[in-house]
């Protein structure tokens, strides 16, 4: 990290290209990154930023154009060659052994003997020191939090050392505290002379973090900003191609009354540990209940013991005023309570991803109608009023569904689940993996159910978005509920306080 | 006590080719494989081990012969589910079954040449895979029989679950095959030339096996072929990797109570009047009881492979 030449480029893309059989991926994008630089590499999904990175980190091919590393033309050709040029990438799905030690993963495939275990130990410090990460080397990765496994995928990075690195959507699965401390150690690495370009599509985090910004749309390179001369919303104007307000609606609606009592609601996961423990809540008509938590807080046992897919051990989850604990999904249809559950495995646990809108759809009503025979007329039917409706692209409704784009499988997810005109509506990250045209769909969506009355259980990710679409917030921490406090009142970080576990009145400062 | 020592002798010897294949396994294991075409391996090795060895009389080549036998029964493995993907637990299947037929179908053209109308290993070659004898050493009261008194083949076993032992533990390599018996996409990542590890670690896999069938048909069988040599030996080694928990030294110790167990029906140690039936039933008994209790205990690190039974697919993530 000695070269400090802000003149030259570390990394210069110009004229990249990448064509997937017919689809064009990347269509001539240019990108530089200098010394002592952080980039913000800014797009919707499907805009190409994954692609173009891959290519920087030699897991894919360019079909033309150069990339120059400090001035000079190379080529790329697989991730030991990205590693000799210095280039280092951190996935945004971790690449860890879970079994080995840190210190194991990091120094798994280097080059040379292996190092004397006090060695290797002192060099991992050393780095560590250099740049303000807390690591304990000879810890498991399993026993890792999330974070801790993104620390160590860092350091992977810096023990080979390189001067370039890259994330991929690192802040993802972090929370606001985590993503700060990610900063801070991204802000040192800036000092220490790396180039390091971050791929996200949280525009609050450009923002903050970025010296300049490079915003692909559609593979193409549409501008490349500075970022103090520029706002979220003339970011958002280059991303999406045209104006969008980023105003989130939360109407008000008339009435609303308790529908549904969870009493000390204790789950196991499936190995026997504690998925949720005590957990006590109401969910209203008429209101959105956002529930934030770091990914595995326990928002699947949640929403999978409500929806009767798993077991309840102890507790009860009453629907006013019938007890659905025990209960099995067709039980609790049979009881007149239309519960749609809309899973965070779109097209594992949501849809068949290989059958077409027509059939998936028969799978909700098919039991409705009587004789033997399936009849496809009326399922055709509600599939083309769908596609009409929510704007769903797809050349047939007869194609595969796994085929579809992940904006418009939630479409046609939400889109059938709401059909069947539910009093419950549990959602688990509806907008992962959407662009944000496709998510404001989703969230007027959501709106319009809730001025109907139903009862909305949101399990969200991005914060932001929680704040602005929910009535209340419910946080849960390690399989307890550590607050439920009113949206329009909290702020990120107290949501965020709780996230790591501390509790709801020494976070929000009263009663 | 003499009688113990003898029974342990004994267990030393039969659970030679148990180890064998046990470590043979293990190392597919490492790469990421479930291969359960040991025995077929095994019975690859043992025929060409012996038939090599009838034909050049000399130990060496027949050691040779019967790794480079087993290795490329390994080798038709890592092509079908390395290269082309295929079920790692249908292959493994087939493989057993290919190996068994193949050998025996070779046995029997050369029974059917043999003058005498059987096949037995000529002298030198006996003489050289014969107990050792170190002069003193192994002349020593009970120590000397236990220690220095057993064919070339056990001590090569006993040197290979070290140096396999050290070499999973200690080496660079060793800890990136690991890495890729875990997470080949995490080992990718790291720069590991995943392709080539897994193969290589296939066919030394297939190789040591083809070693444990050479000792069953020229130790055991006394160096005269019979078919179906092997005789259901691989599937034991198959249970014993997961009695001997992934780890190539705890597959010694693993090896000598199974080959205890397999001749215990010889010594009637505690006078039982029981049908000689139950003994032979008894090491398929306790890989039962294996399978059920290591099923029950939990622990990341003593666990398979996690990638074992899934190929791996560079461009899915």
């Amino acid at each position: 990290m000695s070269d400090t030449n802000t003149e030259r480029p570390a990394i210069a893309c110009k004229g990249i290209t990448k064509v997937f059989g017919t689809v064009v991926a990347n269509d001539s994008v240019d990108l530089q990154v200098k010394y002592g630089e952080i980039l913000a590499l800014l797009g919707e999904n499907g805009s190409g930023k994954t692609t173009l990175m891959n290519m920087l980190s030699g897991i894919y091919h360019p079909d033309g154009g150069q990339i120059l590393i400090d001035g000079k033309e190379v080529v790329i050709s697989s991730p030991i060659d990205a590693d000799a040029l210095g280039i280092g990438m951190i996935h945004q799905h971790f690449k860890l052994v879970e079994v080995q030690s840190a210190m194991e993963n990091i120094v798994l495939g280097t080059k040379g003997k292996l190092p004397k275990t006090k060695q290797l130990r002192r060099d991992i410090l050393a780095i560590s020191e250099k740049f303000g990460l807390e690591i304990n080397p000879d810890q498991k990765i399993y026993e890792m939090s999330v974070s801790e496994k993104q620390t160590v995928e860092i350091l992977k990075v810096l023990y080979r050392g390189a001067r370039i690195l890259i994330l991929d959507e690192p802040t993802a699965v972090l929370t606001p505290q985590e993503t700060q401390k990610l900063f801070a150690i991204l802000r040192k690495m800036r000092e220490e002379g790396a180039a390091v370009i971050i791929i996200t599509h949280k525009l609050n985090e450009v923002m903050e973090i970025s010296d300049r910004v490079t915003i692909l749309r559609k593979g193409k390179s549409i501008d490349t900003v500075i970022t103090k001369e520029t706002s979220p919303q003339k970011l958002t104007e280059l991303m999406v191609g045209h104006e969008v307000t980023l105003e989130i609606r939360r109407p008000e609606y008339e009435d609303p009354s308790d529908l549904l009592h969870v009493f000390h609601l204790k789950v196991d996961k499936p190995d026997g540990s504690a998925g949720l423990k005590d957990v006590n809540f109401v969910l209203k008509r008429g209101e959105i209940l956002g529930v934030a938590g770091v990914a595995g807080s326990g928002q699947k046992e949640l929403c999978e013991s409500i929806a009767g897919l798993i077991p309840v051990k102890e507790g009860a989850i009453l629907y006013e005023k019938k007890d659905l604990k025990g209960k099995t999904p067709n039980e609790i249809i049979n009881m007149g309570i239309h519960m749609s559950f809309v899973p965070e495995d779109r097209l594992g646990m949501g849809l068949v991803a290989s059958m077409g809108m027509v059939d998936n759809m028969l799978l909700k009503s098919y039991k409705n109608t009587k004789g033997p025979f399936v009849r496809r007329k009326p399922a055709r039917k509600m599939a083309k009023e769908l596609v009409k409706k929510l704007d769903i692209k797809t050349p047939s409704v007869d194609m595969p569904v796994r085929m579809m784009s992940g904006g418009n499988v939630q479409k046609v997810l939400l889109g059938r689940e709401i059909e069947s005109r539910p009093n419950v509506l549990i959602t688990a990250y509806p907008v992962r993996g959407l662009d944000i045209n496709s998510s404001y769909t989703i969230y007027d969506l959501l709106n319009q159910q809730k001025q109907k009355g139903v009862a909305v259980m949101f399990i969200g990710e991005d914060l932001d978005v929680l704040l602005a679409l929910s009535d209340r917030i419910m946080v849960l921490c390690h399989g307890e509920v550590t607050g439920i406090v009113d949206a329009k009142q909290a702020t990120k970080e107290q949501i965020g306080l709780m996230m790591a576990g501390a509790g709801e009145r020494e976070v929000m400062g009263h009663e | 006590m003499s009688m113990f020592v003898k029974f342990l002798v004994a267990a030393v010897g039969s659970g030679t080719p148990l180890l064998f294949g046990t470590l043979g396994e293990i190392v597919n294991e490492k790469a990421g494989h479930l291969n359960l075409g040991v025995e077929g391996m095994m019975s690859l090795g043992a025929c060409a081990g012996f038939m090599v060895g009838y034909v050049s009389d000399n130990f060496l080549l027949a050691l040779l012969a019967a790794f480079a036998a087993g290795a490329l029964g390994g080798l038709l493995y890592a092509v079908l589910t390395v290269t082309f993907m295929a079920d790692q637990n249908v292959t493994g299947l087939t493989l057993t079954i290919f190996g068994i037929g193949l050998s025996n179908f070779i046995g029997i053209y050369m029974l059917g040449r043999s003058e005498t109308g059987s096949l037995k290993l000529p002298e030198t070659i006996t003489r050289q895979m014969r107990n050792i004898h170190i002069p003193k050493l192994s002349d020593l009261p009970v120590v000397g029989e236990l220690l220095f008194s057993y064919n070339p083949f056990v001590y090569l076993g006993i040197a290979l679950a070290i140096l396999l032992a050290f070499y999973f533990k200690r080496t660079k390599t060793g800890l990136n095959v690991r890495a890729i018996g875990e997470n080949p996409g995490a080992a990718a990542a790291a720069g590991i030339p995943v392709t080539k590890w897994k193969y290589l670690h296939l066919l030394l896999g297939g190789g040591i096996c083809g070693i444990g069938g050479a000792y069953c048909v020229m130790i055991i069988n006394g160096g005269v072929w019979i078919s179906n040599s092997v005789g259901g030996l691989g599937w034991i080694a198959v249970a014993l990797v997961i009695f001997a928990t992934w780890s190539p030294a705890k597959a010694l110790f693993g090896s000598l109570v199974f080959g205890a167990l397999r001749v215990l029906k010889y010594y009637n140690f505690f006078k039982l009047d029981i049908p000689i039936a139950i003994y032979d039933m008894l090491p398929f008994l306790v890989t039962a009881l294996v399978l059920v209790l290591t099923s029950i205990r939990q622990s990341r690190e003593k666990a398979q492979p996690a990638s074992c039974g899934v190929n791996y697919f560079r461009e899915e993530r």
